[in-house]
């Protein structure tokens, strides 16, 4: 059917991919490291209001200069040979050892000049060592810490982030066809349910499938210990993300559902696509090539929502659920009033929103024609 | 305002949301009238020994109405409450020596053992204290010895750690062995007429003694209680009242502010627009949720600071490009013009002409957002970073979780706040959702 009826666009489509190609990669391009430099900017303000907001009040330097006067103050203690030597030259000892450590780590200027040293480390990661947690393999600095939780924050959004957004796209899709029956109407009702956060649907989710059922762990990412054998690693890796990912299905799918399915009624209402179905297209095709290609830029922006959303929820569905990841590492390090561990998860949740930013902006420029073509491309 | 409420009608869901909350607006201004704040908070934070006679992690009385097997509720008898009618008798046994006899009689209807038995004796004596002889009559008559005590000012006599007693009892503790039916395994309760003879020898004229019987229950209140035997009706009442003012408080601070400066950053236009929208990405990026718990960590975590830091760093939020967007089709209609041309000045426009035109758009994402903000405190308690002072919900699904509520079978901790902040959220998203469709005809097309 297709091959033998020729819309205007398809007729002129080869000849203007033709004319702008060279100009549109170079566009892409332009268009790509332009949004590159001021994400990165984006970061480096964000990071150093956040360095202002910690250090609020010189609350941070109070807690390193305690810690330094505790640190000194027990080595003198536990030095036998300055045990006795009079208490008033041991204090003026300690005295003068703080100064020096102070001095070094540049306490004694003011904080502006530091604060753009505390940019730099934190942009690199460099947050010295943690006061409470290790990581698994024991170490103490916080890159390490924080290095070894990515992965398994990186697997539950990315497993939780793409079911939730092929399922709810596939189902939207199956609503717009079947527009005021029984199943739309159900989703339409049960949308205002998505106002409940995963953690709060996890709650419930482990009340029933683990404290009631006993089917699934109650969190965790593996069983204890963990199986040897790969196969089975794996299969114990699924059965424990089955409840955090189903949390965040819950909780999403409803109201994706509903805007998705809003999305593509109101484009199908479009005067091309009636007349791509008074030409006797296939329903299949209208939905490939009028519908979802059109919505595509809308859909990439509300999926890049729910991603920013994602990250920070992790925090909390990993908290319920026990998954080790950052959320939880954020989580413990509250508990344990771990400054630099909480500093640094900053850092990288910023990074992590910048990279999901510039990645769904690079999409979004293949997608949307505007960028290629020329015509300013989407404003932010 | 009649075709409005004629609309709304159309939509059952925002009838039972606005039914959920006025039901929760009622309850508030009933709770803060009737409990007052300061009585709240102390009973709230209160020490063990003030939530008197309360047991611990006991479920909420209405289980027993879905049970065929009834958890024993908490008896307490008092022989300083007249109520109570504990008679006294006194003799004098020899010359400076009295005996007073108290008989405690209750009913024991219920098939499971009582989580703790315990007597409080407070005695009233000058130098010679008391002895007190305590005597446990089963319903068949069987006597049990329970303890001799010398009893101080106050004296807690516990049933469980009367080592003679357990060894009497076959090393069974006294809860479940002074209940149970003689020689059977598993333990069965023996219903019926207990009593508990306190027998006090006194040796000054004038000395006295009370004594308090407490069986500590599995059921507790209408709410049951928690770890730390505090009724959780009280953070449940009160957790609506701080649940609503500050979802309220917050959705109205973060969409008013966001609002304004869209309407100045169009009106303006040039470098002000311009660097709106920039501050506007910087702001999309700093992490939101790790910057709150950031500031309870370090400075505090009253629940008022929190708001105000949501707020400050709600300002910019990606909302701003929706009214920006809204904004920049008013500003060119022609009403504005005609303020323009009569000399209206740039801030009259904005508030008297630009900002009004949006209000009915603002509402319907005015009220769906309250549920992001009530479930956002609850995440903040969660997290162990709720209010140090305030009963809130999240406060109690937090302490749950640190109990291990779902893993010991304490459900009703972590389903009663969990189905008040459902309400909370789901009322306010149907009318959210419904208001919605009603000011956005686009979307009810479809």
């Amino acid at each position: 059917m297709t091959d033998t009826t020729f819309t205007p666009e398809e007729l002129e489509q080869p000849v203007e991919t033709a004319k702008k190609k060279p100009n549109s990669t170079l566009r892409l391009i332009r268009y790509t490291v332009g949004k590159f430099i001021s994400l990165f900017l984006a970061v480096l303000i964000g990071m150093y209001l956040v360095i202002l907001i910690a250090n609020m009040g010189g609350y941070v330097d109070q807690i390193m200069k305690a810690q330094i006067r505790d640190g000194i103050g027990l080595s003198v203690s536990m030095d036998p040979e300055l045990r006795r030597r009079p208490a008033a030259e041991r204090q003026q000892l300690i005295n003068e050892l703080v100064a020096v450590e102070e001095q070094r780590l540049g306490l004694d200027k003011p904080f502006i000049g530091r604060s753009f040293r505390f940019l730099f480390d934190a942009m690199t990661l460099d947050l010295g060592r943690a006061q409470q947690i290790s990581s698994d393999s024991g170490s103490r600095f916080v890159r390490l810490i924080i290095l070894e939780r990515l992965p398994p924050t990186l697997l539950l959004m990315t497993t939780a982030s793409f079911s939730l957004f092929i399922i709810s796209l596939v189902f939207a899709l199956f609503l717009s066809r079947n527009y005021g029956s029984i199943i739309d109407k159900l989703v339409i009702a049960l949308s205002p349910t998505s106002s409940a956060p995963p953690w709060f649907v996890g709650i419930f989710l482990l009340l029933i499938f683990a404290a009631v059922l006993g089917w699934l762990p109650f969190g965790g990412m593996v069983a204890a210990p963990p199986p040897e054998d790969p196969i089975a690693y794996a299969l114990s890796l699924a059965r424990h993300l089955v409840l955090p990912v189903s949390a965040w299905l819950i909780s999403g799918f409803f109201a994706s559902v509903f805007s998705w399915r809003t999305f593509f009624l109101i484009f199908s209402m479009e005067d091309y696509v009636e007349l791509a179905r008074a030409k006797g297209l296939s329903s299949r095709d209208i939905e490939r090539r009028y519908i979802l290609r059109p919505t595509l830029p809308n859909i990439i922006t509300s999926f890049a929502l729910m991603l920013i959303g994602l990250w920070q929820g992790a925090i909390l569905t990993e908290t319920i659920f026990n998954w080790p990841g950052l959320g939880r590492m954020l989580y413990r390090a509250v508990q344990t009033f771990d400054t630099p561990v909480i500093i640094g998860s900053q850092v990288i949740y910023a990074y992590l929103l910048a990279i999901t930013v510039f990645l769904l902006d690079f999409i979004y420029a293949l997608v949307d024609p505007r960028v290629r073509v020329g015509s300013g491309g989407p404003k932010a | 305002m009649k075709k409005f409420f004629a609309s709304i009608k159309q939509y059952p869901s925002a009838i039972i949301g606005t039914i959920m909350i006025l039901f929760l607006v009622v309850l508030s201004i009933y709770v803060v009238i009737t409990i007052p704040y300061d009585q709240a908070i102390a009973e709230w934070r209160g020490s063990e020994e003030m939530q008197g006679a309360s047991p611990r992690t006991a479920r909420p009385t209405y289980t027993n109405w879905f049970t065929s097997s009834k958890l024993p509720e908490t008896i307490v008898i008092d022989s300083a409450d007249p109520e109570a009618g504990i008679k006294k008798t006194v003799t004098e046994v020899a010359a400076g020596m009295w005996d007073i006899q108290m008989v405690f009689e209750f009913d024991y209807p219920y098939d499971d053992f009582p989580q703790e038995i315990q007597v409080v004796l407070t005695a009233k004596y000058q130098e010679k204290s008391p002895f007190v002889t305590l005597t446990w009559y089963t319903p068949e008559g069987e006597r049990i010895k329970i303890a001799d005590v010398t009893s101080r000012q106050r004296e807690v006599v516990r049933f469980d750690l009367q080592d003679r007693l357990v060894r009497n009892l076959d090393g069974v503790p006294a809860r479940i062995g002074l209940l149970r039916v003689p020689d059977v395994v598993p333990y069965e309760v023996q219903q019926g007429t207990y009593e508990l003879h306190v027998d006090t020898i006194v040796f000054e004229e004038g000395s006295d003694i009370e004594a308090q019987f407490i069986s500590f229950g599995q059921v507790h209140g209408a709410a049951g209680t928690d770890h730390r035997r505090r009724d959780l009706l009280l953070p449940l009442l009160w957790g609506a009242p701080i649940a609503l003012s500050f979802g309220f408080l917050a959705a109205i601070g973060t969409t008013f502010t966001t609002m304004f400066i869209a309407a100045v950053g169009v009106w303006f236009g040039g470098i002000v627009d311009d660097l709106i929208q920039r501050i506007t990405e910087i702001y999309m990026l700093l992490p939101f949720l790790p910057i709150l718990i950031m500031v309870g960590v370090f400075y505090s975590r009253s629940i008022w600071t929190m708001l105000v830091v949501v707020i400050l760093i709600s300002i910019f939020g990606a909302a701003i490009k929706n009214y920006r967007a809204i904004f920049l089709q008013i500003k060119e209609a022609a009403y504005i013009e005609a303020a323009r041309s009569y000399g209206a000045g740039n801030w009259r426009i904005i508030s008297r002409y630009l900002v009004p035109r949006i209000i009915p758009i603002l509402i319907p994402g005015l009220i769906s957002a309250i549920p992001s903000y009530v479930f956002l405190e609850a995440s903040l308690a969660v997290l162990g970073l709720g209010d140090p002072v305030l009963p809130t919900w999240g406060k109690i699904i937090n302490d749950a979780q640190m109990n291990g509520a779902l893993y010991n079978g304490y459900y009703y901790w972590v389903l009663q706040p969990a189905a008040l902040l459902m309400i909370t959220g789901l009322g306010f998203a149907m009318i959210g959702f419904a208001l919605d469709r009603i000011f956005n005809p686009k979307l009810r097309e479809v």
